[in-house]
């Protein structure tokens, strides 16, 4: 069997290459749209295949690395490529194929009224997305790791950008690509330190050096933090967490894909796969708690107050990214990578529900929906599923493993943190739950009879370009099976994982107290029945709900200001000093130099006038110089 | 001679060419076309097989030719190349190739305009594979006075308002005109060139008047002083024509006036020839003097990449901010040359052929895009990506290029260049060079945006514009293959450079 030494997992990653490849090169194909999208999800099918073997074949402490030279230097390797396949990176790997090829299913359904040859390219930019997180994910050094690191985020550029005659998603593709290179910049110039502080790229090699002791502590903090702040951009983490709601612009199986259940994890994904290097940079790592644990209440926060499902979801992906990188920084990154897991494929389902919902009603508000549960019976069904394990109830995904960042972070001596975090559980099931509630089972806002489409003008991406399509029939319906069916795939797999792990509950490397899972529970719990209080059964009315919570919920509407505050500084003082500095460039350096030529020029004018063409002047002239010459030899 | 001269046949298939032309093609514009598509062929067949067969393993400089041309100076026609002029070789062909097609539908005087091309490019190739200094300085000159009837009769002129405490000067020069242009790229220019040749002679003297041949003066250890100072007057002389701050003003002027042939000739190869000149003829003769120039040349590297990404933002006019990213981009080239280490002067030539594709690249954009829409004014037009799709994505490709895109050739470069300033003694390199490509993410993708991907413009002028078509495409085809390749494969590149630069950066450091 070929399986062990990583040629499946390479397999995996070619497919998606080739899909690509085919795509791009083969341009009348393209525009053709389905036959496109077919090549694409026939690949992606493959790659999941080898996926899961490469998978089932790395369980345990099995690696296998297949590298080849990249970047010589000198005569020798300074850089290679290839896959570093262990028990870690496959089931990342398995996760990524299969919500790849889900969302790719999904999509057929969603965007069946694309055009053509933008159809042709959102599939060839789905198969360069699964290809470079696929190659993130193998990364056996730090340079493949990012090379595939700014892929992915040329990806996501690409299709939050999609729609790109919509103002909106064009300046949000902008805002995202900017955001996150601005993480990008110190992860850069962490990889260059941290080369030059123990001379070689690959982590295999430096992982040894670091279990030896054999990489000097001084100066490794500074190295440690800038590879945190590309985390930091990559999974949204603050103060760079502000482009990822905007990034819902995209289509939402986009979103599912890459602003859920994926790429926004590569950052959490690398602190992840570096642990041993960041364990021996404990005060970087207290960052990375504090920092997580405050984002994760702060997005929670913005949750609450948002009206547009998928900014929803957006500011929950932010809480739940914070959620894992608490855990690791606390020490723990298997619990966070647990939470990675099975977050990817609830937050997925989440998503691709919500999609469902606007597919149905073209619209992302949710005052436009209320009482789907009746006409689209099973994707209520599904996308509670969805809701009861991003709360993390028993029985469902996302229990054990926020059970166990709990326990991590607690465990690690981080109180405050801590109990941020329980705060965030509450937090988090009351807004997921809001969110079911008014979307599934509350009655439709007064004014807000029926389905948005035939009342208000759409004014997000997905609804208007749904409307768009002038569909007479605005009856909320299920989605084609196309959509369905990866639906129904995730809710199946987030019960099957979560009651598996109530089972199963594997022993964590830490103790954890005995009341940690009713706290958990109980919060989330609690959260639910406020929901239920509020939305479905109007017992405490939102209004005054938020009255009570005044200034916060003022900051809240405003995105607490940051916004602006990054908007401010890229008007004011990027393109101020631009400006300026343009303006120094034209008008003094390339002034100075049209003073000289202008002098120049004028002292042609001045001492043409001296041609005068008069004899006696030159004879003048010969005089005058023959009496300076006399003079010079005689006083030498 | 045992077998084909190869590099002179590289070098003077377009000069045949443009004698073809003047003599034979007159009224008949296809054939100016074929005939310039078929000597640029030539020279592009040539340089893909020196690049191909070098021999990586014996290395050192290949395809020898040489026969006498004033042995009582010591002059004679030497043509080799090793790595690095290979490559630069190599770049010139495929730029010049992809600029015959660019400006394929030239109406005015094209007989003329080709001939001039033409024999431009022969000076560049000059200069490229020549090893004897006297004739390399004729060949630069070769390449830098065409330039002046280029822009001069085929420019177009912009609009630049004087102002500032300086405003009289401007208004005295004609700051905008084509004109102003051409004569201020030609004079700044022969400013250089002068330095340069008393930096020959110089070397010429102290040698005892014997030898031009760079193999011969490499054997040499100059005297430190004198090395000083000629290597000061090859910095400035060339480092004009690779458009270091201060003295890159003539650049963007220039390079927005040109035609877009000569633009991509200029930016993509010209400035090259500057940081080639430093690298070789500085870096390679004076090698203590690099040494000591060091801090300087990577200083005002830096204050390149920084400042040219800073005036490429403030800029209203598509082919400024082009211009001006070039300004931007020879900072990193001037950067790793000075970094002293393998891995920046890897960088460093490899961002000399990246930048040259892809700035080659942009200004093809630029001239097709004014061709259809008339326009360079950036924030007036709009929304272009659903009439010229092709077009739109190959300038998007560019410019993750330009702000160094991984499986882009620019990213290799930058990369290598920021390894190099890391491990040089200057480390602070390192973060004004990481925030140039910062800043260049954010100017590059706003002008795309803004032109490409946006809503549709309502203006009138602005419908119905059409992609690009028929040899159009292959000059875009060409530029964005090569720009992709060469990024997801840099051994290609690196491969033969690193041959190179071992050995110089040996004789530097005196290993």
């Amino acid at each position: 069997m070929m399986a062990g030494d990583g040629t499946l997992a390479l397999a995996a990653l070619l497919l998606h290459a080739t899909a690509f490849l085919v795509l791009a090169i083969a341009a009348p194909l393209r525009r053709l749209g389905r036959p496109a999208a077919y090549v694409s999800i026939l690949c992606a099918a493959g790659s999941l295949a080898a996926a899961v073997l490469s998978w089932r074949a790395h369980t345990g402490e099995a690696i296998s690395r297949l590298v080849w030279t990249w970047l010589p230097s000198e005569g020798q390797t300074l850089a290679t490529v290839g896959v570093l396949a262990d028990a870690d990176s496959t089931v990342m790997l398995t996760l990524v194929a299969l919500v790849a090829l889900l969302v790719q299913v999904y999509s057929l359904g969603y965007l069946s009224d694309e055009r053509a040859p933008s159809l042709g390219r959102y599939y060839a930019y789905q198969s360069l997305f699964a290809f470079s997180m696929m190659g993130l994910v193998l990364a056996p050094n730090f340079v493949q790791l990012f090379i595939c690191w700014e892929l992915v985020g040329l990806c996501s550029y690409l299709l939050i950008g999609f729609w790109y005659e919509r103002p909106a998603a064009a300046r949000a593709a902008l805002k995202a690509f900017w955001i996150t290179k601005t993480g990008d910049v110190g992860l850069l110039i962490g990889i260059v330190l941290i080369w030059r502080h123990t001379g070689t790229f690959d982590l295999t090699e430096m992982r040894v050096l670091a279990g030896n002791g054999a990489i000097p502590l001084a100066g490794l903090s500074v190295m440690t933090f800038c590879i945190y702040l590309g985390a930091v951009g990559k999974s949204a983490q603050f103060p760079l967490h502000i482009w990822l709601p905007d990034a819902m612009e995209g289509p939402t199986p986009v979103s599912a894909l890459i602003h859920a259940a994926t790429m926004v994890t590569a950052g959490v994904y690398l602190l992840h796969r570096t642990d041993w290097l960041f364990a021996l940079t404990p005060d970087v790592l207290a960052i990375v708690v504090w920092v997580g644990a405050f984002t994760a209440l702060l997005s929670a926060v913005l949750a609450c107050v948002q009206n547009d499902i998928k900014r929803v979801l957006a500011y929950s992906t932010i809480s739940q990214l914070s959620y894992m990188m608490a855990a690791i920084g606390a020490g723990f990154s298997g619990a966070g990578f647990l939470h990675l897991l099975t977050h990817g494929v609830f937050k997925a389902l989440l998503f691709l529900g919500a999609g469902a919902i606007i597919h149905a009603v073209h619209s992302n508000d949710l005052p436009d929906m209320g009482r789907l549960a009746r006409r689209m019976p099973q994707t209520a069904i599904v996308f509670t599923v969805g809701a009861l394990s991003l709360a993390g109830l028993p029985l469902f995904a996302g229990f054990l493993s926020k059970e166990e960042i709990l326990g991590a972070v607690l465990a690690g001596g981080f109180a405050a943190p801590f109990a941020m975090l329980v705060l965030v559980a509450f937090l988090t099931a009351f807004y997921m739950f809001r969110v079911v509630f008014l979307a599934f089972f509350a009655a439709p806002p007064a004014g807000h009879a029926g389905a948005a489409a035939a009342s208000g003008a759409p004014h997000v991406a997905d609804a208007s370009h749904h409307a768009s399509h002038g569909a007479a029939a605005h009856e909320p319906h299920e989605p084609p099976s196309s959509m369905l069916l990866p639906l129904w795939v995730l809710a199946l797999l987030s019960v099957a994982t979560g009651v598996f792990f109530t089972v199963v509950h594997p022993e964590p490397e830490f103790e954890s107290p005995a009341w940690l899972m009713p706290v958990g529970v109980g919060s989330a719990v609690a959260g639910i029945l406020l929901a239920w209080a509020t939305y479905q059964r109007r017992a405490i009315d939102a209004a005054s709900l938020a009255a009570a919570f005044g200034p916060i919920y003022r900051g809240a509407l405003a995105r607490f200001w940051i916004d602006a505050v990054f908007e401010r500084a890229y008007r004011l003082a990027l393109l101020g000093f631009s400006r300026l500095v343009g303006w120094i460039d034209r008008y003094l350096v390339d002034g100075v130099l049209n003073v000289l030529s202008a002098w120049t020029v004028q002292a042609g004018d001045d001492l043409r006038t001296m041609q005068t063409g008069r004899v006696q002047d030159y004879v003048y002239g010969i005089a005058v110089g023959l009496l300076v010459l006399l003079l010079w030899v005689q006083f030498n | 001679m045992d077998r084909l001269p190869i590099l002179s046949i590289m070098t003077w298939a377009p000069f045949a060419s443009a004698l073809v032309i003047m003599f034979f093609a007159r009224r008949r514009p296809l054939l100016v076309r074929w005939t310039s598509v078929a000597g640029t062929g030539v020279s592009l067949v040539a340089s893909i097989w020196v690049y191909w067969t070098y021999d990586r393993v014996r290395a050192g400089f290949q395809f020898q030719e040489e026969f006498s041309l004033v042995p009582s100076l010591g002059i004679s026609y030497l043509a080799a190349v090793d790595g690095i002029s290979a490559l630069m070789a190599l770049l010139t062909s495929i730029i010049i190739f992809a600029g015959v097609f660019a400006s394929w539908t030239t109406k005015q005087r094209s007989q003329e305009f080709y001939a001039l091309l033409l024999v431009l490019v022969t000076g560049v190739y000059g200069v490229f594979v020549t090893l004897d200094l006297f004739v390399l300085f004729l060949f630069y000159e070769i390449a830098v006075l065409p330039m002046y009837l280029l822009i001069g009769i085929w420019g177009s002129s912009g609009d630049v308002r004087p102002q500032g405490i300086f405003g009289w000067a401007m208004g005295r020069t004609g700051v905008g005109t084509k004109e102003y242009a051409a004569m201020k790229l030609t004079l700044y220019l022969l400013f250089g060139s002068a330095f340069i040749l008393v930096g020959v002679l110089a070397l010429f003297v102290a040698t005892g008047s014997r030898t031009f041949s760079f193999l011969e003066l490499q054997q040499m250890r100059f005297d430190p002083a004198l090395q000083s100072w000629v290597f000061l007057a090859f910095y400035v002389g060339f480092g004009i024509l690779a458009g270091i701050w201060p003295l890159h003003t003539w650049s963007p002027d220039g390079h927005a006036s040109a035609p877009t042939a000569v633009s991509m000739l200029h930016a993509g190869v010209l400035m090259k020839l500057g940081a080639y000149g430093v690298v070789r003829v500085g870096m390679g003769l004076l090698p203590d003097a690099a040494v000591d120039w060091a801090w300087l040349v990577g200083t005002i590297g830096c204050i390149n990449i920084v400042y040219g990404a800073l005036s490429a933002m403030a800029q209203t006019d598509l082919k400024y901010v082009i211009a001006y990213s070039s300004v931007s981009h020879m900072g990193v080239v001037m950067l790793g040359a000075a970094t002293l280490t393998p891995n920046g002067l890897n960088g460093s030539v490899f961002q000399m052929f990246a930048h040259g594709i892809m700035t080659g690249l942009f200004f093809a954009l630029v001239g097709l895009v004014y061709e259809k829409a008339h326009s360079r004014e950036i924030f007036k037009m709009s929304g272009f990506g659903t009439m010229m799709p092709g077009i739109a994505t190959a300038f998007t490709i560019g410019g993750l290029s330009s702000l160094g895109l991984p499986a882009t050739a620019g990213f290799v470069a930058e990369f290598l260049t920021f390894l190099g300033a890391w491990t040089s003694d200057y480390r602070w390199w390192l973060f004004p060079a990481v925030i140039g490509a910062f800043l260049t993410s954010v100017y590059v993708l706003r002008v795309a945006g803004q032109i490409f991907w946006g809503p549709k413009s309502a203006d009138p002028h602005f419908q119905d514009l059409a992609d690009a078509q028929g040899p159009e495409w292959a000059a875009l085809g060409i530029l964005v293959f090569v720009l992709v390749l060469f990024g997801v494969a840099p051994s290609i590149a690196i491969g033969p450079v690193d041959t190179a630069t071992g050995p110089l950066l040996r004789r530097l450091i005196g290993q």
